[in-house]
């Protein structure tokens, strides 16, 4: 067996980062492509229904559209660069401002529900694991089946009904705080942490219970894959040769399930994590939508009514890059915690 | 004990269809929700079929004297702000909401197939492009990229369903160039080569209905994604528009009503879009138990 070098670990991470630019390129090379897929012709659109075949012109080569594709693209790419995804017709500003001060409210919400998921999914698989047939295990069958069929705007309104309307435990589903609480002055943007820097626990409270609603919804739906491949991984774990030895050398059945088989299980369940961020980054559109919580999500979704193509295509390009970055970190994480990859890449 | 019949097609075609049927038999017997799941796709389809002539109220007629009642002997789930029975429209909408899936789990399926198809037998530089193709896509969280397509495309149903189509190509595309590319070189291949078949009928007629098992698979789980996906875009507005009774929209209309407690407007066209899905995911679980039992969870 070879030995470990130092810097092989650093250059199994290089060589991931080799691998995410090629589909940063191909995400910026579709985004490009919707843009420019507008029906009918974008500079009309983008100089309003009431101008005339001049201004349409200026706009058109305002906007470069008189170019070659080619160089449009790189026109466009030019201006990513330069954080610039133009303006939003409808707020008047531009997009890439826009997103950036709503992005905390989507993440704080997309963070916690996945922490909520996280916590209740990871020990429900291990438990129906450790004890195939049992109730337990039933209970996880089912909850797993029925989680991937939920609509989450459908459980979102279902939550509201249930724990604003009949038992008035919740607070009105309008956005991230009542309006009887002053927001928390902007550091991070994420409201839990900004009250806390403030030492206002009575805002936190307030931004707590706001929380909850939408943050529920979201992760029971994430809960449904995480539970199902953290209870495959730990079956798959705990049948394998080395936890048979472990036992037969006599080690505490404690140590065995979490020392030994739960850290094998935990490698496929953190390469799950990337699909279900997929999926949570799209329901979180939708999340966001019931609950009319002020997140990129519902920016996006108001651009769609209106027609406010830049806004909406940016949206979803930085939904991409944030998703490709989420990946990125994800190898990252498995990297450190499985030491084999160091071995494989010497 | 699939693949083996399967690819010996012809010479047992028989015995093995028989078998297949006992071993469908099996497994129904012994796994109630399998059976569940198929008789709750029955009712879908005839919904689906025989719905639109069925249902007691006309699912367009308004009338302003009994809006929002709420469920009752006559309207059995309830009516909406405008006076239209709940019941009448939840059951005609499944024909929309399911044309909608098949229709996007079709052509995908289909375009799948093909590139799929075709990187998986001849590789090279053609496996290359492809694969980074479909990467691409992945890279995109896939219901946000579909809201992308659509607001490009432009807002109409036919684009809910291209839309859908291209965010569950790389599923399909996948499948199959590793079906493919794994009995590139195998016996019968190179059998049928030998016999004079050419590449693409080798490929077509030979190597890709081993495929369809797991891809039947495939089908059916995605079948219940595209219903949710689809549903989704309608309910943030794209695609359908009202009055059309479809259950994305019934509900994001009914959320308007939950917070004053009409809950019967949301509820119902939900319970049965989830229904709908739960189907096609149990339906999806008990093919893959009959197709392939190793992977039963």
């Amino acid at each position: 067996m070879s030995m470990v070098k130092p810097g092989s670990r650093a250059r199994a991470i290089a060589a991931r980062m080799g691998q995410t630019l090629p589909v940063l390129a191909g995400v910026v090379v579709i985004s490009f492509l919707l843009t420019r897929a507008l029906p009918g012709d974008p500079a009309a659109y983008f100089a309003g229904a009431a101008a005339d075949e001049a201004s349409i012109e200026e706009i058109r080569i305002a906007l470069g559209l008189d170019k070659p594709l080619l160089q449009q693209f790189f026109l466009y790419v030019g201006d990513l660069f330069a954080g610039d995804l133009g303006n939003s017709l409808s707020t008047g500003q531009p997009v890439a401002q826009d997103l950036a001060r709503r992005l905390p409210a989507s993440l704080e919400l997309t963070l916690i529900a996945l922490l909520i998921s996280c916590c209740t999914a990871i020990p429900l698989g291990i438990l129906a694991a450790r004890n195939p047939g049992s109730v337990i295990d039933h209970l996880c069958r089912v909850l797993v089946t029925a989680g991937v069929s939920l609509p989450t705007f459908f459980t979102g309104i279902l939550l509201i009904y249930i724990f604003y309307y009949l038992l008035g435990l919740a607070p009105s589903p309008l956005g991230r705080l009542d309006f009887i609480y002053l927001a928390p002055d902007h550091v991070t943007g994420f409201y839990l942490i900004d009250a806390a820097i403030m030492q206002d626990w009575y805002t936190w409270w307030g931004a707590v219970k706001q929380l909850i609603l939408p943050a529920t919804t979201l992760a029971l739906f994430t809960l449904a894959p995480i539970a199902r491949m953290t209870r495959a991984a730990m079956l798959t774990a705990l049948s394998s040769d080395f936890i048979r030895t472990a036992r037969a050398a006599g080690l505490t059945p404690r140590k065995v399930l979490y020392g030994y088989a739960f850290r094998n299980a935990l490698l496929p369940v953190i390469t799950t994590l990337g699909m279900v961020f997929s999926f949570t980054l799209g329901a979180n559109v939708l999340v966001e939508k019931v609950f009319a919580w002020p997140g990129i999500g519902s920016y996006a979704v108001e651009a769609l009514v209106v027609s406010d193509y830049a806004a909406v295509q940016g949206f979803v390009l930085a939904m991409a890059v944030l998703f490709v970055v989420l990946n990125f970190v994800i190898d990252l994480v498995y990297t450190a915690i499985d030491p084999r990859i160091a071995f494989e890449q010497s | 004990m699939m693949h083996q019949l399967a690819e010996n097609t012809t010479a047992q075609g028989r015995r093995s269809t028989s078998n297949s049927l006992s071993h469908l038999w099996y497994v129904l017997r012994t796994n109630p929700i399998t059976l569940l799941a198929f008789v709750l796709f029955a009712l879908i389809i005839l919904s689906a079929v025989f719905g639109p002539a069925l249902v007691p109220y006309d699912p367009l007629q308004t009338n302003a004297a009994i809006a929002l009642q709420a469920p009752s002997s006559e309207h059995w789930f309830g009516t909406d702000s405008v006076g239209r029975d709940v019941f009448s429209r939840v059951i005609v909408a499944t024909r929309l909401d399911l044309a909608i899936s098949i229709a996007a789990v079709a052509l995908s399926f289909v375009i799948g197939s093909t590139l799929g198809g075709i990187a998986g037998y001849w590789g090279g530089w053609l496996d290359s492009v492809l694969n980074r193709l479909m990467d691409t896509i992945m890279a995109f969280p896939l219901f946000v990229l579909a809201m992308g397509i659509v607001a490009a495309l432009g807002n109409t149903i036919e684009n809910i369903i291209y839309a859908t189509a291209i965010i569950n190509i790389p599923f399909y595309a996948r499948l199959v160039r590793a079906e493919v590319n794994i009995r590139r070189e195998a016996g019968f291949v190179r059998a049928a080569k030998l016999a004079g078949n050419s590449d693409i009928r080798v490929l077509v007629m030979h190597i890709f209905p081993n495929a369809l098992p797991p891809m039947m698979v495939q089908v059916s789980l995605n079948l219940g994604w595209a219903i949710l996906n689809a549903a989704g875009l309608s309910f943030i507005g794209l695609g359908v528009r009202p009055p059309t009774p479809e259950w994305g929209i019934m509900v994001a209309e009914g959320a308007n009503f939950i917070v004053s407690g009409e809950w019967w407007l949301a509820v119902f066209p939900g319970l049965w879009l989830m229904i709908a899905v739960f189907t096609f995911n149990l339906l999806g679980d008990g093919l893959r138990d009959l197709v392939d039992p190793r992977k039963r969870t």
